[in-house]
């Protein structure tokens, strides 16, 4: 694409994509630290992760603040509107993850005081590598423009669905024995799985910044 | 009544030797407001100019190509052009009041064409003042000089003696370039209350004017139309990148 006539103009919009990845890379440590402390028992490295999410909170209301500003003086058209709806959009999708890392966190300390049985993580760590790869993948889908990898991630969604029924499934003769154990994995398989979806939202609005077309809720949009 | 108001079939102008616009073909959509976009010299007001035959005016103007308005040929040998221009009439970006009274500029034409009489001629006048919104802030000196109204009322005034005829289009040429933010807003208004009525073609170089009053936007570019979409759709997802370059402000 080419420049804009208005560097200030261009920059700015340069500058609010380079924020949101910067976010993008925040929300991922976040939930890589806290998928950590829940699988080993680290109540010091949760905590670190809740008190992380304040700076999560700021990059959402900063980001929102620079694009409003933006909407109302340059009054911005085409792929630059699509651009800062994505942004806007992308950014509570984010602040979402962040939360969902501050749950898991939550159970993790809650868990580390508990007696640990042996092997209950396999199904989590496998629940928290889809959706983590998710992430990772929307967020360059968003840097790179790539639509393809956009769609990928959507139908990815899928399999982190299926993982997460799976220890849910599992879970309900443990969750008889051993409650208060099962139901902080529970919580977290819960998390887990919403990242995923906030991570397809992600790539959703991705596929309309590029292409100008609304691929979320296909079909009902036809019986409306 | 066919959808389309005015369709351009394969229009080029030349002045002289200059190429102001070449091959154009689109159809406006009757009782809809379709805006011309483009940047200086793209030749949005000479297609504006063709619909009723001001072109004619300029000596080295040359017309090639058909316009059909209502299904007949403007350039017909049978089409008289003082008929025409009633029937499409034309706001430029100037107010053009003439230095008559409110009430003479807007029975001036009413008066050319004849056959009515004095209630009538009050009434039509009336009728053509309301439309505008401007009735109530003259009625009490329809005798004083159009001059001394405001810019903003002057350019509604002119828009009122363009209606006062009765045409189906209405041309305006950066009908609200001169005016302050106020004005600019009524003028605006009037645009989507009129169109449920009159055909509209607008040129505005404010972008963001012709994403406000239009269903239509036309792009042109050097002389040749780029593109031509619903509104929402030029100004959210254009199809051509030459049309995106413009409508965010890029080098193109």
């Amino acid at each position: 694409m080419n420049r804009h006539i208005s560097e200030q103009y261009g920059a700015a919009l340069e500058n609010l994509r380079l924020r949101l990845l910067a976010m993008g890379g925040l929300v991922e440590r976040q939930l890589q630290k806290a998928v950590r402390a829940f699988t080993t028992h680290d109540s010091a490295l949760a905590e670190e992760v809740r008190a992380g999410d304040d700076e999560v909170n700021r990059f959402e209301v900063e980001i929102d603040d620079e694009c409003i500003a933006i909407i109302a003086l340059r009054q911005p058209a085409a792929a630059d509107l699509r651009l800062l709806v994505c942004i806007m959009k992308a950014g509570t999708d984010l602040e979402r993850v962040g939360d969902e890392a501050d749950r898991i966190a939550k159970a993790a300390i809650a868990a580390a005081a508990l007696p640990q049985p042996a092997n209950q993580h396999a199904e989590i760590a496998h629940l928290s590598e889809l959706v983590a790869v998710m992430l990772r993948r929307a967020l360059d889908a968003f840097a790179r423009l790539d639509v393809d990898a956009a769609y990928d991630v959507i139908a990815a969604d899928a399999e982190a669905d299926d993982a997460y029924d799976a220890v849910v499934r599992n879970a309900g003769e443990a969750t008889a024995r051993e409650p208060e154990l099962w139901l902080n994995t529970l919580w977290t398989a819960r998390a887990l799985e919403r990242i995923g979806d906030h991570a397809k939202n992600l790539c959703e609005h991705v596929v309309y910044m590029v292409k100008g077309t609304d691929v979320r809720h296909p079909g009902s949009m036809e019986a409306g | 009544m066919d959808a389309t108001c005015i369709e351009v079939d394969d229009v080029s102008v030349f002045y002289g030797e200059r190429q102001a616009l070449s091959g154009i073909s689109m159809r406006i959509p009757r009782r809809q407001v379709t805006a011309f976009i483009g940047p200086s010299g793209c030749g949005k007001s000479t297609l504006l100019r063709c619909f009723n035959r001001m072109t004619d005016l300029t000596d080295d103007a040359r017309v090639t190509g058909r316009i059909l308005l209502n299904g007949h040929d403007i350039h017909d040998p049978e089409t008289d052009v003082a008929s025409l221009r009633r029937q499409v009439g034309m706001v430029f970006q100037k107010p053009n009041p003439f230095p008559k009274s409110i009430y003479e500029n807007v029975a001036y034409g009413l008066r050319l064409q004849g056959g009515l009489s004095k209630t009538e001629l009050d009434d039509r006048v009336e009728r053509a003042l309301t439309s505008v919104g401007l009735w109530g802030e003259v009625l009490d000196r329809l005798q004083a000089s159009a001059l001394e109204l405001s810019g903003g009322q002057q350019q509604r005034l002119v828009i009122a003696r363009a209606l006062a005829v009765q045409p189906d289009v209405l041309l305006l040429d950066e009908p609200a370039s001169a005016l302050d933010p106020i004005s600019t807003a009524r003028i605006e208004e009037l645009i989507e209350a009129l169109k449920s009525d009159y055909t509209i073609v607008i040129v505005t170089p404010n972008m963001q004017q012709a994403a406000r009053v239009s269903d239509c936007t036309a792009f042109l570019n050097l002389g040749k139309l780029v593109e031509f979409d619903a509104t929402q759709t030029v100004f959210t997802n254009p199809a051509g990148k030459q049309t995106e370059d413009y409508i965010t402000g890029r080098y193109g």
